[in-house]
């Protein structure tokens, strides 16, 4: 039994790290934005597809194909901005929220346009998983753990120590006082794209290692996502850290008592939990 | 094509139109009149459905097989969505209306869980078969065009109502708490009971359009109810249409559902020795979504912009 | 020359024109006090220097430059830092990091500054570290103020600094604006503590429903009957 939780316990971590990158992201957006990106999780998407094609395709080495599909979908992210994301600013806040809807169900598309339909993995055949005190961990499993501690770290310098960092904290702070201290917006906006795919990105490489790929992937974790990033209060990226790792462990140990099949809706009940209780998120703080 | 296939198809056509204009009548309350974000639209046409097929197929029918009147089973499937809309509405419509998409998406993902996996109730993944269909057999040859009366019928039933709440005080009450959700939380809890109100009815609807398919099809399995075919077009037919405006809503549907079969047109041209059948599905949905994109950049009102009652202080101006 | 020129300026936020013809000026070294009753357009006029009020007709001159209908973020190039009356801070931020975002367009070492900012600020020096949002009203205000005086702006704008304040903090940023304003920077202050205000500064505007009514040196304006029983409080 003991064994059996820690198990779980690790399954959960490894998720969570996939979840929580995915909802930094996320909480990166709408604190310097102000809207619920939903095409965030295609994103996700669009990075495992694009490990695939330089992985795969251009037969890169895979250290070198991931950061290839960091570019790639940062870059994406930017375009979309600036092609439509900017337009809607002005406008009605939510009609940016409708808008991203649909980029999400575009991206998806066109990745089942390129790649088709069907599941794909970067490398086919069986990793055998690492054993000790009864406990099993594959080879792939310790890339996600290892990166996403990687990511966090620089992610946690870029916050704190760069100048484009603070000014994003500022903006998520207070857009209009960043705005006439002389802050650049519109390049910090550009920032937040590319650090938010960027980690998007990886999750999605990630989340393809931990299963594989499929068109729809990205879409079906945007609800664990998202609920992490609530429950750790929308805007805050320690939070949604913090938020994904509890999403994870608590879905994996849910399957104690209940079907697997039913994990997203553990996240789901989290976040109702949260959005009754405390809806500033788990983290103290007002918004 | 001969003229009976033809005819055939037209009706076809229009029956499906009609369920998706019921969708955006229930959507235009919900966004339109209010602003209130739903993405999970899914969930209450799926649950709508579900439930009126369980409670009038036949007895001889597994599962379900309550055998009870076609109205009985139209009327339960709104409250059912009723429900569900208020139980989130209740978590959610007192918090931005981000929290509503989001959590509006909870709520059709974990529909969809539950379709799949209760076989029980609703024979999972395999979906339900023989769920009524009304008239068949009554006049031989016309039952789908008794049908289409119906839809249609049902459309100007809730274009009517819709209207009506539209230049009611209530409307007028909707309409501000959409303008100016600052000033109107000044009301505080009056303001989340029209909002609930609001949403609850928008969904009811969603529900009737998920009963009317059912019927309509006599098939429903989850797939059906993706977030794409019942989510996301529903969205395009509105913003197309005109938010806010019911008659827009009824024509971006029908509009957009002829685009969206056109569409298919479009793609079996291609060559399709080059493109499996998912991926020309694929390009399709790519082509709705950037046509969205177009028309929220071009024309965000929408083809019939919405055309607000004079207010009544225009009166002593 | 001026640093600052309002030239019959009407406009706002679009409606109805909040400011019905106010001018005024600024010279060199000069602390200006705009005062009037609630409604008066201060704030908008002042709004309308830094870009944030639409101006619909006249003119506005930055040290002869015409900078009417700039926005803000470009004002803040030309010289002029704002502190707004509320959310004047980034609260999440610490004390330091405010004060950076303040020289965000500063692409020189800005340590110097910084170091003069502690300096006129002490209370700061000693909350270095401390998330903004923590502080009390009073300093918040100085760090406010400070992260306003990172690009050494000519003219600094300053919205109701004492509003809400207490008494002790308030003849402190009055202190602190004397001090400000002896290192060279003009500074155009928009006061509901009228009587205080005017005693500071050179010279006083006072407003009503959006236009000129008086203006004079502080002392005179205090001096001035009328004004004291319509715009002092008896």
């Amino acid at each position: 039994m003991v064994t059996e939780v820690l198990q779980l316990i690790i399954y959960g971590v490894i998720y969570g790290s996939i979840v929580a990158l995915g909802a930094v992201g996320v909480s990166l957006t709408f604190g310097v934005l102000r809207f619920a990106n939903f095409a965030h999780g295609d994103l996700m998407t669009f990075g495992a597809y694009m490990v695939l094609a330089a992985y795969v395709g251009f037969a890169l080495p895979m250290w070198l194909s991931v950061i290839v599909a960091l570019a790639m979908t940062a870059s994406l992210a930017v375009l979309i901005d600036q092609t439509l994301f900017r337009r809607f600013r002005r406008a009605n806040p939510m009609i940016l929220l409708i808008s991203s809807f649909g980029v999400g169900l575009m991206v998806r598309s066109l990745v089942q346009i390129i790649w088709g339909g069907s599941t794909q993995v970067y490398d086919p055949g069986i990793q055998f998983p690492y054993q000790f005190w009864g406990l099993r961990i594959r080879p792939d499993h310790l890339i996600i753990l290892g990166g996403t501690l990687v990511l966090v770290v620089v992610l946690h310098l870029f916050l704190q120590k760069t100048r484009m960092g603070k000014a994003m904290r500022a903006m998520a702070d207070n857009p209009d006082l960043a705005r006439i201290s002389g802050i650049n917006t519109d390049r910090v906006i550009i920032w937040t794209w590319i650090m938010g795919a960027s980690l998007a990105a990886a999750a999605g490489y990630f989340l393809a290692l931990d299963s594989r790929l499929q068109p729809d992937m990205g879409w079906f974790i945007l609800l664990p996502v998202f609920a992490a990033a609530i429950l750790g209060g929308i805007g805050k990226p320690y939070g949604a850290i913090a938020g994904g790792f509890i999403i994870g462990i608590t879905e994996e140990l849910s399957t104690l008592i209940l079907s697997p099949a039913y994990k997203p809706a553990v996240a789901f009940a989290l976040m109702v939990a949260i959005l009754i209780f405390r809806p500033t998120g788990i983290f103290k703080g007002a918004r | 094509m001969e003229l009976t296939g033809l005819i055939a198809y037209v009706i076809f056509f229009l029956s499906l139109a009609g369920v998706y204009a019921l969708l955006a009548l229930g959507l235009n309350v919900q966004w339109g009149y209010t602003g209130m974000l739903n993405i999970g639209i899914a969930a209450f046409f799926a649950v709508g459905a579900y439930t009126s097929a369980i409670l009038t197929s036949p007895p001889t029918a597994v599962p379900g097989g309550f055998g009870l009147p076609i109205p009985v089973g139209l009327i339960s499937a709104m409250l059912v969505a009723g429900v569900l809309a208020l139980f989130i509405g209740l978590i959610t419509l007192n918090l931005r209306t981000d929290y509503l998409a989001i959590a509006s998406i909870g709520i059709a993902e974990i529909v969809r869980l539950f379709l799949k996996n209760e076989e029980w109730l609703t024979n999972g993944v395999r979906g339900m078969s023989g769920i009524p269909k009304p008239f068949s057999g009554l006049v031989p040859g016309a039952d789908a065009l008794l049908f289409l009366g119906v839809v249609v019928a049902l459309v100007l039933l809730v274009y009517w109502a819709n209207q009506r709440a539209y230049g009611s005080p209530w409307g007028r009450v909707l309409r501000a708490i959409r303008e100016k959700e600052v000033a109107a939380s000044a009301m505080g809890k009056y303001t989340l009971l029209f909002r609930l109100q609001a949403f609850v009815y928008g969904s009811c609807i969603m529900g009737l359009a998920g009963a009317v398919y059912a019927h309509f099809v006599g098939f429903i399995s989850p797939e059906a109810f993706d977030p794409l075919f019942a989510t996301f077009l529903v969205w395009v037919m509105l913003i197309a249409g005109g938010s806010g405006n019911n008659r827009g809503a009824i024509l971006g549907a029908v509009a957009i559902w002829t685009v969206w079969s056109l569409t298919e047109f479009l793609t079996t041209r291609i060559a399709t020795e080059h493109f499996s059948l998912s991926q020309l599905a694929a390009m399709r949905v790519f082509m709705i979504g950037l046509l969205l994109q177009v028309i929220l950049l071009l024309r965000p009102q929408g083809i019939l912009p919405e055309v607000p009652p004079k207010p009544i202080r225009d009166a002593d101006k | 020359m001026s640093v600052l020129r309002m030239d019959s300026v009407y406009g706002g936020y679009g409606g109805a024109d909040i400011l019905c013809g106010v001018s005024l000026e600024i010279g060199p070294g000069e602390i200006i006090a705009v005062i009037g009753p609630n409604g008066a357009g201060k704030s908008t006029a002042m709004k309308a220097v830094f870009g944030l009020a639409k101006v619909r007709q006249g003119s506005i001159h930055f040290m002869d430059k015409n900078i009417t209908g700039l926005a803000a973020d470009r004002v803040v190039q030309q010289g002029i830092s704002y502190v707004p009356q509320v959310d004047n801070v980034f609260p999440s931020l610490s004390v330091e990091e405010n004060l950076d975002m303040g020289a965000f367009l500063r692409k020189d070492d800005f340590s110097a500054q910084k170091r003069k900012i502690y300096e006129l600020f002490p209370p700061l020096a000693e909350r270095r570290t401390q998330s903004a949002g923590t502080l009390s009203g009073g300093q918040r205000q100085m760090v406010a103020m400070g992260r306003a005086l990172m690009l050494d702006p000519k003219l600094l704008l300053l919205d109701e600094p004492t509003a809400g304040l207490s008494p002790r903090y308030m003849d402190q940023i009055f202190a602190i604006v004397r001090d400000i304003n002896s290192l060279g920077i003009s500074i155009m202050m928009v006061e509901q503590n009228a009587r205080q205000a005017l005693g500071l500064a050179h010279r006083g505007y006072v407003l009503a429903t959006g236009a000129n009514r008086f203006s004079d040196t502080g002392a005179n304006l205090l001096a001035n009957e009328e004004v004291a029983r319509m715009f002092l409080g008896g």
